[in-house]
């Protein structure tokens, strides 16, 4: 994918779609450089959540009346959506869930408990976010597997070679990022798949940074499990997706029990529904769900190839900008494997002053660990400055960044 | 894009020239001959750790107070003021700066007793209400530090 085989995106229209980005900021109009933690919403997201609220709110999958089948349809046609958008071939593939934390928990336990054991060995990597971590650890405590790691390079890329080792010893399962929070580094996710699935193992994919910025297909991927959150993806928070080749549900027990996810009740056992539904107890985030289904047809109509274009394009601009600051850019040098994402080291300044002056100018980074601090002990910093780029976001905006980041050097060294 | 270079005037409130000596050079980084009590703190918000370590000479009193650890300006002059604060102070009195330097951040006036030094410049911290925890790391190490001192002197 080439930052000039498609046409740019029309920013300036798609910013006339997100309000918020019309604000200011401490007085300054506001910079939003901090989509990886999450998204702003079109107009359309937050109109499909109050049509729904305001024309068809009902219970989903439960009572016959007029406003309940409304409420039914339009959130099964939003799993239907979100199925088409990640190339899954049925909308049963898909199991709503608040995010992906909790989907990467409901595999961990759903099919880990079932088929993970004592000595198994459970693959992870190095570059996961706390939410593809802590699960496995539980799972591990539980069962007493050992966990086993895929290190990652200098210049933040999974060793490719050690995966390739790890998978020999066929491990239970390889739970990996197919795009780093941190570093950006896109992941070859199918190669990955496909050699754990020649090792009989299982593979969870944290699709969380991948899923709003470039095409996906689960399909081609050939995962087993494929997880993301809405709202990284002009979605509402609190829902998210469990994508599971269907094959995968025999292996699983029901994970949180309650209301929709049974099929008979008795007072000493209970047998349960049909999956995606047997994953889903309680009332789900129904609203939110087909607000989530706007927000994919937005991304559609913009195109994911080129919203990964243009992302690229702003990552080089804001890269090539900041090099000169002797600031250390952790991750791939190459823009195009890392689109949207910029964590850097400021020497001698501490991420939280080098995100509070930027935040004086408008300009919204995220500063800390990132939810990664394994990652951050790689790459021996406590914390990072991180700027991410989205589609609507501008080349001005991605050169402010570095003029920030130059004030803020200057500032300290008054 | 036309912004202006000049920093916001809520900034400068932040980062007084008081607090920016502190974190260029700050006090209480040697190490103790004797470690009576230690504590270590850690911001979930960033990763950032505190070690704190306290000496307490025969007469009761704080004699050496080292605070290590890497942080931002805000916690790391927070640190060093606190070195200079504690020095000196028994454990009740080390108790009392503390529970003033609390109250001031979480929003209460600056008292007039007990004296709190330098941490009058940190007060412009309170304007900034996710930055008060950076300002707060050293002092709720404090805390466990002198739990630590108490349950050692029981033992």
């Amino acid at each position: 994918m080439t930052a000039t085989a498609r046409p740019a995106l029309d920013v300036a229209a798609i910013r006339r779609e997100f309000p918020i980005l019309a604000t200011e900021a401490r007085g300054r109009p506001l910079v939003y450089l901090d989509s990886a933690a999450t998204s702003q919403k079109p107009r359309s997201v937050v109109e499909a959540l109050s049509d729904f609220y305001l024309t068809s709110n009902s219970n989903v999958h439960r009572s016959v009346h007029h406003l309940a089948e409304r409420a039914t349809t339009a959130f099964e046609s939003a799993r239907a959506r979100v199925a088409r958008f990640v190339g899954a071939p049925a909308p049963e593939c898909v199991v709503w869930t608040r995010g992906t934390t909790e989907a990467l928990n409901l595999v961990a336990n759903a099919w880990g408990s079932r088929n993970v054991g004592p000595g198994d060995a459970i693959l992870l990597t190095e570059m996961e976010h706390h939410a593809n971590l802590v699960p496995w650890q539980m799972l591990a405590k539980r069962t007493g597997a050992r966990l086993r790691f895929v290190p990652v390079t200098d210049d933040g890329r999974l060793d490719l070679e050690a995966a390739h080792a790890r998978l020999a010893e066929r491990p239970k399962v390889f739970a990996f990022t197919a795009k780093s929070n941190v570093l950006g580094t896109e992941n070859p996710v199918a190669g990955l798949c496909r050699a754990a699935r020649a090792a009989g193992t299982v593979t969870v994919v944290d699709g969380a940074q991948a899923l709003p910025h470039g095409p996906v297909d689960v399909t081609a991927l050939g995962c087993d499990f494929f997880a993301f959150s809405g709202h990284k993806a002009l979605g509402p928070m609190g829902v998210g997706a469990l994508v599971c080749r269907r094959e995968m549900y025999d292996a699983m027990d029901p994970w949180q029990g309650g209301g929709e996810m049974i099929r008979r009740v008795r007072l000493e056992e209970s047998t349960y529904a049909e999956a995606p539904i047997r994953f889903e107890a309680g009332t789900p985030a129904a609203a939110d769900a087909v607000a989530l289904a706007a927000a994919l047809d937005f991304l559609e109509r913009c195109d994911p190839a080129a919203v990964h274009a243009h992302e690229v394009r702003l990552t080089a601009i804001a890269m090539e900008a900041l090099r000169p600051l002797g600031v250390r850019i952790l991750g791939p040098e190459d823009p195009a494997d890392r689109a949207g994402i910029v964590t850097f080291d400021v020497p001698g300044l501490h991420p939280h002053d080098v995100a509070t002056l930027l935040d004086g100018r408008g300009i919204a980074v995220r500063a800390g660990h990132h939810c990664a601090q394994p990652l951050m002990k790689r790459f021996g910093v406590v914390a990072t400055t991180r700027a991410s780029f989205y589609l609507y976001n501008t080349e001005d905006e991605a050169a402010a960044l570095a003029d920030g980041v130059r004030a803020a050097v200057e500032y300290f060294r008054r | 894009m036309n912004r202006s270079d000049a920093p916001e005037p809520a900034f400068d409130a932040l980062y007084r020239d008081i607090v920016l000596d502190h974190y260029r050079a700050p006090h209480g980084r040697g190490e103790l001959r004797s470690v009576s009590a230690r504590a270590e703190g850690m911001n979930p918000l960033c990763g950032d750790e505190v070690d704190l370590e306290l000496s307490v000479g025969p007469d009761g009193r704080i004699d050496g107070v080292r605070v290590e650890g890497r942080g931002c300006a805000i916690s790391v002059a927070s640190g060093s003021i606190l070195h200079d604060l504690v020095s000196g102070a028994d454990a009740g009195g080390a108790q009392r700066i503390l529970d003033a330097v609390k109250a001031v951040l979480h929003g209460g006036p600056l008292p007039a007793d007990p004296d709190l030094g330098d941490f009058e410049a940190l007060e412009g911290v309170k304007k900034f209400p996710v930055r008060v925890k950076c300002a707060l790391l050293p002092w709720t190490t404090l805390d466990e530090a002198l739990r630590d001192l108490a349950a050692r002197r029981k033992a």
